[in-house]
């Protein structure tokens, strides 16, 4: 028994933030709920998190009701939440040590889950959280939210305005813990990330668009997507826009992605309409739809 | 398990105190300053004060009071004048404080009709300080008078004698070191510990608190502790400044004088408490802390301005400040030097003020975030 | 300083206390370019761009920028430049007309030019209808485009953009990107950090800053064949690794 999200909305005074939400995340399963700023994640964390009561909807964690049985619940969890949430003022081993206390354990009962991650801060342990660069803190908060052994980890985020580098080794560890059977649920920003997660969930303005495997949603994807390149890219874009068979056009990297209104515009009707606007250096391909792609393509 | 739990979290809250030059500053260097500020800079009594005679008799029991006036510690005659014209002049130069004017004839006047007039004339730009140098003037006066008096024999005739009970000399000391006290402990125990909650809830880690085990009696005891040892040392600081260097007198129990504290010092936590449930960021906490304790505190609680010559509105308000109640129990350990019997309506007061906050806080402490 | 050349950073270095943050670095940057800034947190970007903003003193080394140096002429660089950050960029209690008035004020428009600058605005936008509606209800997608538009209210020949588009979703990130062509293409050089590695690959130059120093600058294309990578993902993994 992992998370059991049924049909939940919250709203704020005015606005709604989610809307009629649900999902499972199984035991032991890495899912991820991938989706921009304000489309309703931290909400869901807070609710699962035991932080909110939802407006309406049922929410359970290992078996347990988020209302009622909440207590039980904050015995078992393990939360970072999106916005660095450790002492600034502390040392990177006062904080570990502070939240080991706080759980009821120690360091040491726990070492073997965090090790892994540890050792990378450890040089630093006695330097204040404050003072750590961005990806360090990350690994220093996921420590905290782990040193307690919970049967369910929580991670709003955790890799916002972190740098790439640091971001795939961070991915690397929460793969990691999969072998301890933690069920995770993670959010992200970045779609690119989308393809760590076994299972995920595309969300936007508080409303899921797709849940599905990161393969699945790519294989079940219907549309033809063109690879196009030029060597002018801002008169690329501006010319795949005017194109009449456009049914999208987006900047990818240093190429356009191309979906048209049928699948039936060849590779040659495409390149010969760039040709007629001046373009050189033609590439058009057909590739594979990324979960950007297919987000894009659903909102 | 617990105690454990416990002695972590306080570990963490003296981390927090003692790495936060701010804090510091605030828990002793204001006591400090406060108190040498109160004691040396801004006090009522009045010494040296620079005056100015202007004597139009000029005979031998004039002569008298004059010395009388001068050899005292508080007079320092700065000017003999010769005519009223020159009394406006030298209070616009500003270099005396008061003239006195005795009338011709003064011990002529004295010996046949009892009565001759001194005139006191201050200068009330400073309302507080001529008051003071009146009454000064009156006593040296009184005391004159009666020394005539006695030597006179004169049997029906009534002196006024007025007594200082408990301050003889109207020491300020005497009213502020009991002040003092009071705000440093409200502001030390409501400021810090409301400023020290909203601080987690700004910074995201009362999230991470709230979805942990920890239970909420916990929190708030763990937040609370520091601060009850800290406020106990700075009292003792105070106290100790005001007997040693402004020799403040300690005529009552020591022990009950600290039972005292203890309890004001846990009335303000517990307000601090219920400002920390209302706040969301350290501004908010302290805003509401220095509009809503510290004003009252200094204005209505008669640290400043007695209460009994307050608008009738304003005396009725005061009694809602747990300081007001403080103040007068410290008074009256520290210089009526009475026990319990006496004060036990204001503790009780103090008892009930600190038991609604508490209950407050406690239905207001979330148990989430909404 | 050549004509085109709108940025020219030679050996700028910013120490503090014994911690050199910024190991003289040196780059110039074209008219009309778009130049992406990138780099590891904590590798020293922050601290350059404010001082090619002029708001931090260079410790030695110099830049100029716009035409005028930041150690001697800040108050001008100022003046010349457009700043757009992800932290600050616009009176969320102040609604998007008192917004432009304000942004536009301080740049010393005239009262005609702030009314004429803020009908283009808003036309351009699409938020005609939300005109008088406090900033803080925008979602934050338009936030950003709106903000990217004050920035340039004043016309100015460079615009640095930090982290513009962190947190936005993938279709307005790309109209925001096309935003920037559109203003690179009419001359207005953008200088823009980033966390997303696809939009490195949309600048016409990319550096990369590790630990203070440059450690590679060229076109997205230029580097990918010096590293022999297929993304600038790799690109930056890569250079990263390296290092350590």
């Amino acid at each position: 028994m992992g998370i059991l999200v049924e049909n939940i909305s919250k709203k704020y005074q005015n606005t709604t933030a989610i809307q009629d939400i649900s999902f499972e995340v199984n035991k032991g399963e890495l899912f991820g709920l991938i989706g921009p700023d304000g489309a309703g994640k931290t909400t869901i964390f807070r609710i699962v998190t035991t932080l909110l009561i939802p407006n309406s909807g049922k929410v359970t964690v290992a078996g347990l009701d988020v209302v009622q049985q909440y207590k039980q619940i904050r015995n078992i969890v393990g939360y970072m939440p999106g916005k660095f949430s450790l002492y600034q003022d502390l040392t990177v081993e006062e904080n570990l040590q502070f939240f080991a206390t706080i759980f009821g354990t120690t360091i040491s009962e726990n070492y073997h889950l965090i090790k892994d991650i540890y050792t990378q801060i450890e040089p630093y342990k006695a330097r204040r959280a404050g003072a750590l660069s961005g990806g360090m803190k990350q690994k220093l908060a996921l420590c905290c939210a782990l040193i307690h052994k919970p049967k369910v980890l929580f991670l709003d985020e955790p890799t916002t305005g972190v740098d790439p580098v640091s971001r795939k080794e961070f991915w690397e560890m929460l793969k990691r813990l999969k072998q301890f059977g933690i069920t995770i649920l993670v959010s992200t920003p970045y779609m690119d990330e989308a393809s760590l997660c076994d299972r995920i969930a595309l969300i936007q303005k508080g409303k899921i668009l797709k849940i599905d495997t990161p393969q699945r949603l790519i294989q079940n994807f219907s549309k033809i997507i063109w690879n196009i390149k030029s060597s002018n890219k801002y008169l690329l874009l501006e010319d795949l826009k005017a194109f009449e068979h456009k049914h999208s056009v987006f900047a990818f990297g240093d190429s356009m992605h191309f979906i048209a209104k049928t699948d039936l515009v060849s590779k040659k009707e495409i390149e010969n309409y760039l040709k007629t606007k001046n373009h050189s250096d033609i590439e058009v391909n057909k590739i594979e739809p990324t979960i950007e792609d297919i987000f894009m393509d659903l909102s | 398990m617990n105690r454990k739990v416990f002695i972590g979290f306080v570990k963490k809250e003296f981390f927090h105190i003692f790495r936060d030059r701010r804090s510091m500053i605030i828990l002793f260097g204001m006591p400090l300053v406060q108190i040498l500020l109160f004691g040396f800079a801004i006090t009522n009594e009045i010494n040296n004060v620079s005056i100015a005679v202007l004597d139009k008799s000029k005979d031998v029991e004039t002569q008298k009071i004059i010395h009388k006036i001068a050899a005292s510690p508080y007079f320092e005659i700065e000017k003999v004048l010769h005519a009223e014209s020159e009394i406006e002049p030298i209070f616009k130069s500003g270099k005396v404080k008061a003239v006195l004017i005795f009338e011709s004839n003064f011990n002529k006047k004295i010996q046949t009709t009892s009565l001759a007039k001194v005139q006191v004339i201050t200068d009330a730009t400073e309302p507080n300080t001529a008051n003071t140098i009146t009454a000064y003037v009156n006593a040296i006066l009184q005391n004159y008078s009666k020394e005539i008096n006695h030597n006179a024999h004169s049997k029906y005739d009534i002196a006024i004698e007025s007594q200082w009970r408990y301050n003889p000399e109207l020491k300020s000391v005497y009213t502020f070191v009991p002040g003092v006290m009071t705000v440093i402990l409200m502001l030390v125990s409501a400021m810090m510990t409301s400023i020290s909650i909203a601080r987690e809830k700004e910074l995201g880690t009362m999230e991470i608190l709230l979805v942990s085990p920890l239970k909420p009696i916990l929190v708030i005891l763990g937040k609370v502790f520091p601060y009850i040892f800290l406020s106990i040392i700075n009292a003792i600081i105070i106290v100790g400044l005001g007997f040693f260097v402004f020799k403040m007198p300690i005529n009552g129990s020591l022990f009950l004088l600290t039972l005292e504290s203890i309890l004001f010092i846990i009335t303000a936590l517990a307000l601090g408490i219920l400002i920390s449930t209302i706040s969301n960021s350290q501004q908010t906490a302290m805003m509401i802390s220095l509009m809503g304790l510290m004003l009252p505190v200094i204005i209505l609680s008669g640290f400043i301005f007695p209460i009994s010559s307050m608008p009738l509105p304003m005396q009725i308000i005061s009694n809602i400040i747990p300081a007001k109640w403080f103040i007068s129990i410290v008074k009256a350990i520290m210089l009526k030097g009475v026990g319990i019997q006496f004060i036990w309506k204001e503790t009780l007061i103090l008892l009930f003020m600190t038991m609604i906050f508490m209950l407050l806080s406690m239905k207001k402490y979330k148990i989430r975030l909404e | 300083m050549p004509q085109n050349t709108m940025i020219k950073v030679e050996n700028l270095t910013k120490t503090f206390g014994n911690f050199t943050a910024v190991k003289g670095i040196s780059f110039d940057v074209k008219k009309g370019e778009i130049f992406g800034f990138l780099g590891a947190n904590g590798a020293g970007k922050t601290t350059a761009i404010k001082m090619l903003i002029g708001i931090s003193k260079p410790t030695r080394g110099t830049a100029v920028v716009a035409g005028f140096d930041v150690q001697t002429d800040s108050e001008k660089v100022k003046r010349n430049i457009g700043y757009m950050s992800q932290k600050f960029s616009m009176y969320d209690d102040l609604t998007i007309r008192e917004n432009i008035v304000f942004f536009g004020g301080i740049y010393g428009l005239s009262r005609q030019e702030i009314k004429q600058k803020t009908e283009q605005l808003v036309q351009e936008l699409e938020l005609e209808n939300y005109i008088d509606q406090l900033v803080i209800s925008l979602p934050l997608g338009w936030k950003q485009k709106l903000a990217f538009s004050v920035a340039m209210l004043h016309e100015p020949q460079i615009v640095f953009l930090d982290e513009p588009t962190g947190g936005v979703d993938p279709i307005t990130r790309r109209q925001f990107w096309e935003m920037i062509y559109a203003k690179a293409h009419t001359g207005t050089t953008i200088f823009v950090t980033t966390h997303y590695m696809d939009e490195a690959e949309y600048c016409d130059r990319v550096s990369i800053m590790v630990d203070g120093s440059i450690e590679a600058l060229d076109s997205p294309k230029g580097l990918k064949e010096i590293y022999g990578v297929n993304s600038m993902n790799d690109v930056f993994l890569k250079l990263a690794r390296n290092i350590e």
